[in-house]
């Protein structure tokens, strides 16, 4: 764990940067962590943000995001390229999702 | 009389059918269990198939001879649970009742999933391993094949076995090797993945392993299509990989019958308690094994070490008490890499894989992954295990729970 500062608060992140409590997310921190992977949030990110928020316990997986009806999958991609589910939950505050073991 | 309703009769519903008849009186308490099929399949036989290791009759035997007797054995398909009346429809309309239900339907591979996968290619040039069908044809394949790109490609997370097709690249590299054509077959490992496996130490030994063995890996690949005139997949994101032959995981999802009912997540996965094993909408039904959603492996280790708890979760619901039994997740799997070697790992929920022995601290006689002669016997043991102890429901001289003890930190 080390301490890192976006929007002028002191956080906890994981070795990975995942925000370590979850309940500290704001809009501001997403933008911060956001433009540390090159990304410009818009409102349709934040629509995406805010479905990944609400689903954190629920096994997000990529296939799972794309049936949300707010993007599909290729939608999800041209959103957060790369690696569109390990980006979008750094960014959404919550814990990298434990795909499957 | 009371039932207890069990649908599968795979490797789970096959253990708790045996567990429970030894426990219950059958006076008090009637026992069925329904299942399609009357072959039992020892399914991690199947990845040995394709290489001439294991033929077809090596891993099938009757259903029929692993349910004890006083378990009444229905063969049909299942339609439909209705859990509000505790009751099971079977196809063609016949209804069946119970206190309590098990469900062990397992997971299937679903190619239609995948846009291009399952047309003109399917089991002529693309193939599965994850059915005895794909198993065979892809041996009849590789009998004559003169080489070229074997790419070895997975569709979705989760799937079960994650490991077996890192083996089956492993066995892959061993089999072109010996029939002499190593040089000419290009070996592609592409996984969703950020890399070989889940967990960092698995993975840079696992990692190692296949750059030893001159295997590529590209992680991150997540498949969008499979394009069969030019011989490519295409991910997500546009890359796009060419092949001669494709070996893929295609999606694995739960039974339909689990959607029908309306007890499936996105991937028809049950939602279960992750250390109860009880279903999370209703109290008298368990999810022993792949159908469930549970966060650990898919695999019949962890089945086995699954079935104590749901059995004591059970004697307790059925006398009314809390559920005392907890599930740590434990999965204990074997890797194959070829050559009369294998690794093993030996994991639960909250522990990642770490090298060490296993089941006995510093003699083993197994080596948490390390690549030994011995890991390959334990392999080799564990089909005979399986048909003689495991699916009867028999105390094997392994702990249920994972142990720290053998394991090395760092
Ligand atoms: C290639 C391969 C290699 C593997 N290697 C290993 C290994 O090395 N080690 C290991 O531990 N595990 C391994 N596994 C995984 C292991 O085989 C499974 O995890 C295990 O068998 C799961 O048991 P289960 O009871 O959950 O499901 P299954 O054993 O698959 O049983 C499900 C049963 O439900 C029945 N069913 C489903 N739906 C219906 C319906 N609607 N109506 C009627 N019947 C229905 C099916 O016919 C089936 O008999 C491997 C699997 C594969 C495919």
């Amino acid at each position: 764990m080390t301490q890192k500062t976006f929007a002028g608060l002191n956080l906890e992140v994981t070795d990975e940067g995942y925000l370590v409590d979850p309940s500290k997310w704001t809009e501001e921190i997403a933008k911060e962590i956001a433009k540390e992977e090159n990304i410009e949030l818009t409102e349709k990110h934040f629509q995406v943000l805010k479905y990944i928020r609400e689903n954190a316990d629920s096994g997000l997986t990529i296939r799972k995001i794309g049936k949300s009806g707010i993007v599909d999958i290729k939608g999800f991609y041209d959103l957060f390229p790369g690696g569109p589910l390990k980006m979008s939950t750094k960014i959404a505050g919550i814990k990298k999702p434990a795909s499957c073991v | 009389m009371k039932k207890i309703l069990i649908l599968g009769a795979g490797t789970g519903g096959t253990i708790m059918a045996n567990k429970l008849r030894k426990a219950l009186d059958r006076d008090d308490w009637d026992i069925t269990i329904v299942d399609k099929h009357k072959t039992h399949y020892y399914q991690p036989g199947f990845l040995f198939i394709p290489f001439g290791i294991y033929n077809k009759q090596d891993v099938i035997k009757p259903k029929a001879n692993f349910i004890p007797a006083g378990v009444n054995i229905i063969y049909s398909d299942i339609e439909k649970i209705v859990g509000e009346e505790n009751k099971v429809l079977l196809d063609g309309g016949k209804v069946l009742n119970y206190d309590f239900l098990i469900i062990a339907t397992g997971t299937k591979v679903d190619p239609s999933e995948t846009p291009g996968l399952k047309e003109e290619l399917w089991h002529k040039e693309i193939f599965d391993f994850y059915t005895i069908e794909g198993a065979v044809a892809l041996r009849e394949f590789f009998e004559t094949w003169q080489g070229g790109r074997l790419v070895m490609s997975i569709a979705e997370l989760p799937f079960k076995c994650p490991v077996a097709p890192l083996e089956f690249v492993f066995l892959a590299d061993e089999y072109f090797t010996k029939v002499g054509i190593r040089d000419k077959v290009d070996i592609t490992y592409v996984t969703p993945l950020p890399g070989a496996f889940t967990k960092p130490i698995a993975t840079k030994m696992l990692g190692d392993l296949l750059k030893e063995k001159n295997i590529n890996v590209i992680p991150d690949f997540y498949l969008e299509s499979v394009d069969n005139k030019e011989k490519k997949i295409k991910s997500y994101d546009g890359l796009e990989i060419p092949f001669d032959v494709l070996t893929i995981v295609p999606v694995n999802k739960g039974d339909d019958m689990i959607e029908r009912s309306g007890m499936g997540d996105d991937l028809n996965f049950i939602p279960t308690d992750k250390y109860t094993l009880r279903s999370e909408k209703f109290e008298n039904v368990f999810v022993i094994g792949d159908a469930s959603n549970i966060p650990t492996s898919k695999a019949g280790s962890v089945v086995h070490f699954a079935a104590e708890v749901v059995f004591d979760n059970m004697m307790c619901a059925i006398k009314g008490r809390e559920l005392r039994a907890k599930f740590d997740g434990h999965a204990n799997c074997y890797i194959e890499t070829g050559f009369g070697k294998g690794s093993l790992i030996d994991f639960n929920y909250e522990t990642e894989p770490l090298p060490g022995t296993y089941p006995l601290p510093g003699v083993g006689p197994f080596g948490l992954l390390q690549n030994t002669k011995m890991n390959h016997y334990g392999k080799v043991i564990f089909r005979w295990i399986y048909w003689h102890m495991l699916l009867k429901g028999k105390e094997l001289p392994i702990e249920n729970e994972m142990s720290m003890a053998g394991k090395k930190k760092s």
